[in-house]
């Protein structure tokens, strides 16, 4: 960080408003003097204050937990409150995430897209035994609580959604936040669900089958999940049980 | 018109809210959830250390229990909040991990043996029972006799929140994202009580306004630290569920000038370092690399109870210490010593978020750190029900409420807890009313349009003025108005100018006009206009509290009054704001009642004793302990010697009211689902 005067930066922003009759795509670019320590959260709220407050983009946390900011930036999805603006060329190119429902300029609607991965793959606990929550709770491995954690970190963030090669031919592909959702259950023994449930949910070309391991998803994602060994994984789990089952058919 | 019916409408996505969702749910209730974000992004994601339960399976928790709890939250609260309350809450914390053990919440785990950790900058071994193998861990916070603090690594908010939203999914519980209610609808029932009957809701994406009528209606919408410009919270925490509910003219706000400062946050940004750090072992220096704590606070040092970590690293600046910036003066938060491995598993958070916002490493190097609003103890002040005391069919929870579990200073960790706890409970007495035929909802559907019609005329108001006051201007001037007289330590003077301050940008949000974009759609623009209307309220709220109460309590600390003042000032302040075109709330107080306590008022352990204390606390206190020396005499337990001092388990739901195991306090009357039934009052 230095006292000088900050760099010029020029930052070119996607705008579209669909809920403006007759309003078209644009690039608009915005001047604003760089600070020191600045984020893209910072510069785009500089922008809205002093520029254009109409100017929609999502931040809730603004500190990389939340995952509301997901959007392209300089052709790559990543989220921009992370993204320290003195680690970039000063001229700067943001985009809304693709694939997710448009509110307009950076400002994308992931939480229906989510809401349905989620009661498609049913994800959650699916454990039937009654529960006394005044007795001391089941034990757990140390170790494979950490694994489950290392797992549950993803943030829905979409990231690798519009990293995503497969998504792009396949609109019903549930990618790496789907797939690493059931390695997360898969490896969890809270869950009962079998292998062979986990093949009905996954066990085809929309779920882990469909992967071309293209693995922009492993690129893009800002909490660094093991995206690629985790697929990778759960294509074998799921093809033992695809093969056992053919063999099955072909016996009779 | 549009109008959606529903059995209880929960305002807000979070911990608070959605578990509250599950309770009706499980009840037989249909709720419908309103959330300003998809809920996994709500606020509670981002509490990192842990949560509050005395499960005392780790050795450094061993004989921790609910009575040790509850004191540690009363001392902690510097006497402020409603002891039965705190006992209904301390009874079921462990209840509350329990069940998000099994909902898939990959908590921290005990591991047998031997261990390395870091107390107090030395390292020590720590040994792990062999049966206490496998069982949930916690770790060190401050103002904790035990380690009480449960976690999954330092992502502990959000592994609670995925597990919750997933639960909420499972149970197929309707949530409305980008969804914001702007006002609560509410009416004279025939019995002349005011009553919620719903609200009215703007869609975030379309501009849409829909009228949600319900029987109930739970605002959980949590804290209001965005009224200040540098604050920890997401920055959706505008306060806008207590502002909706002041604005009623009728449900009242308690201790709005309770406001916690967390030692912790990064500087410049204000993002927060967790308590799990100094919790961990991590050490405050100031510029000369030198460790300060232990000169001010020999007992508990990095550890003490948040609200003295903060006055004492300030004071520690205003003596000189400070690291100079260009954005002020900082201390320093050195984590180096927990080495590598313990940095990048249990505080990964704190490691990525150094890495990201201030470049550094913080297994190499300290991390610049100052206090920095983080926690509101104050908000929508409730019975022990969460309804609130004053609007029928109004309910509130978790962070959103003033309940009151906090009083002036919140304990590290019980934040968390409260969200789930204050769900399960108050989700039960949500059921029980909705029970009743008092929750019959009989509004006219006049009433619901007018009050579509006074929202609708006050976004077009905002809309028509071509010319008229900038709202985002406005809200700086708030912002640094709350920053630099409403901070850490307040005096008379300065809280006197921030409220006439306050009211003159009162006076003119009045007049604020959405020039740039005319749009009623997604407007980012018209969103801040009426949201900072809202916010000036509140920051009243809180500014004419902190000017008012003449004493310093917990967090609240009054320069020209820093002595707790018992005699005077052992009561909540309760605001309301019925005359819509004043510029100030209404103010009363409620007592609290010595003559009721389990814990009467009494020193808290830190720097020395000013307390002005209560006439009625001395004799309490001789009550107290003759109670303590008869029973001991007649040997009996910890359970009947607590409900001979403060009886309150009648206030619990009775699915709740069961003793808590634990491996060295087993109950034979306790398996298979015998539980409530076996462990009722004796």
């Amino acid at each position: 960080m230095n006292s000088e005067k900050g760099r010029l930066l020029k930052i070119n922003i996607l705008r579209f408003d669909p809920h403006i009759k007759g309003d078209k795509p644009r690039i608009e670019t915005f001047e604003i003097e760089e600070a020191p320590g600045m984020t893209l959260f910072i510069a785009l709220n500089d922008i809205r204050q002093h520029h254009d407050p109409s100017l929609k983009f999502d931040f809730v946390c603004r500190a990389g937990i939340c995952g509301s900011c997901a959007m392209i930036i300089n052709g790559k999805p990543g989220l921009a409150c992370s993204t320290l603006t003195a680690n970039m060329d000063s001229d700067i190119s943001l985009a809304p995430l693709p694939v997710f429902e448009l509110i307009g300029d950076l400002s994308v609607f992931t939480g229906n897209w989510m809401r349905s991965l989620n009661n498609r793959l049913e994800a959650w606990i699916h454990q039937h035994e009654e529960l006394n929550i005044d007795q001391l709770e089941q034990r757990m491995e140390p170790e494979l609580a950490e694994e489950i954690y290392e797992l549950d970190r993803c943030i829905e963030c979409g990231c690798c959604v519009a990293g995503c090669g497969t998504i792009q031919m396949r609109e019903e592909f549930v990618g790496a936040v789907g797939l690493n959702k059931i390695a997360r259950y898969q490896i969890d023994p809270r869950d009962e669900r079998s292998d062979s449930d986990y093949y009905e949910l996954v066990g085809d070309e929309d779920g882990v089958f469909g992967c071309m391991t293209l693995l922009g998803c492993e690129d893009v994602c800002p909490k660094n999940l093991p995206l690629q060994s985790r697929i990778a994984y759960l294509r074998r789990k799921m093809l033992e049980i695809g093969l056992k089952s053919n063999t099955e058919v072909c016996s009779c | 018109m549009k109008i959606i019916y529903t059995d209880v409408l929960v305002i807000g996505g979070g911990l608070a809210g959605l578990r509250t969702a599950t309770g009706v749910k499980a009840r037989g209730y249909e709720p419908i959830v309103l959330s300003l974000v998809p809920p996994k992004r709500s606020h509670s994601a981002a509490a990192q250390g842990g949560m509050q339960a005395s499960l005392a399976n780790s050795v450094m928790g061993r004989g921790d229990n609910e009575d040790i709890h509850f004191e540690d939250t009363i001392k902690g609260s510097d006497w402020g909040a409603d002891q039965k309350i705190v006992r209904m809450f301390v009874n079921t914390c462990p209840k509350a991990i329990r069940e998000l053990a099994a909902k898939g919440v990959p908590w921290s785990r005990v591991k047998k043996g031997e261990r390395q950790a870091i107390m107090n900058a030395e390292k020590v071994t720590i040994t792990e029972a062999d049966e206490a193998h496998g069982l949930i861990t916690a770790r060190d916070f401050g103002g904790t006799k035990k380690w009480r603090t449960c976690y999954t690594a330092d992502g502990t908010g959000h592994s609670m929140l995925y597990a919750m939203d997933n639960e909420a999914q499972k149970q197929k519980i309707e949530v409305h994202e980008r969804m914001e209610a702007i006002a609560l609808i509410h009416d004279s029932t025939e019995n002349q009580q005011q009553r919620c009957y719903g609200a009215v809701v703007r869609n975030l994406m379309t501009g849409e306004l829909t009228a949600y009528i319900a029987k109930a209606t739970t605002i959980a919408t949590g804290g209001y630290g965005r009224i200040y410009s540098v604050s920890t919270n997401a920055i959706i925490c505008q306060g806008m569920g207590q502002a909706i509910a002041l604005e009623t003219g009728v449900a009242t706000l308690g201790n709005m000038e309770a406001i916690q400062f967390h030692p912790t946050a990064i500087v410049p940004v204000g993002i927060l370092t967790t308590e799990g750090c100094r919790g961990d072992g991590g050490v405050l220096r100031d510029v000369d690399g030198y460790r300060f704590m232990p000169d001010y606070e020999p007992e508990k040092k990095e550890l003490a109870s948040r609200d003295v970590v903060s006055r004492r690293m300030i004071e520690h600046i205003r003596k000189g210490k400070g690291v100079p910036s260009r954005y002020g003066d900082h201390l320093w938060l050195d984590i180096t010593l927990l080495g590598r491995e313990h940095i990048e598993k249990n505080l990964r958070e704190v490691k990525e978020i150094c890495e990201n916002f201030l470049g550094i490493d913080p297994v190499e190097e300290w991390i610049p750190v100052r206090p920095t609003q983080h926690y509101s103890m104050g908000g929508i002040r409730t019975k022990y029900s969460g309804e609130s005391q004053t609007l029928q069919g109004l309910y509130a929870c978790g962070e959103a409420a003033c309940w009151d579990i906090h009083g002036f200073n919140r304990l590290g960790g019980n934040s968390v807890s409260e969200t789930v706890v204050s769900g399960m409970l108050v989700a039960e007495y949500i059921a029980d009313y909705c029970d009743t035929k008092d929750s019959k909802v009989d509004i006219n559907s006049n009433t619901i349009e007018f009050f579509i019609q006074q929202e609708k005329d006050k976004l077009d108001r905002l809309l028509k003025h071509k010319k008229g006051e900038d709202a985002f201007a406005l809200r700086e001037s708030m912002e640094q108005i709350l920053m630099h007289k409403v901070g850490i330590f307040r005096n008379e003077a300065d809280l006197e100018s921030a409220v006439k301050e306050l009211q003159e940008l009162l006076r003119r949000s009045r007049n604020i006009a959405v020039k740039h974009s005319k749009s009623k759609a997604a407007n980012p623009e018209l969103v801040n206009a009426y949201r900072v209307q809202r916010m000036l309220k509140i920051a009243l709220t809180v500014a004419y509290g902190a000017l008012l109460r003449r004493e310093s309590r917990g967090a609240h600390a009054r320069e020209d009054y820093p002595e707790r003042n018992d005699k005077d000032w052992l009561k909540r302040t309760i605001m309301s704001w019925p005359d819509q075109n004043s510029t100030m709330p209404d103010v009363n107080y409620e007592t609290l009642d010595v003559e009721e306590m389990e814990l009467p008022p009494g020193f808290r352990g830190y720097g020395k004793d000013i307390t002005i204390h209560h006439p009625a606390s001395e004799l309490r206190q001789q009550q107290v302990m003759d109670i303590h020396a008869k029973l001991a005499e007649q040997d009996k337990d910890r359970f009947i010697l607590q409900n001979t001092l403060m009886p309150y388990k009648h206030l619990l739901p009775e699915k709740y009211r069961g003793k808590n195991e634990r491996l060295n306090e087993r109950f034979p009357d306790l398996n298979n689902n015998s539980a409530a039934k076996g462990s009722t009052d004796e």
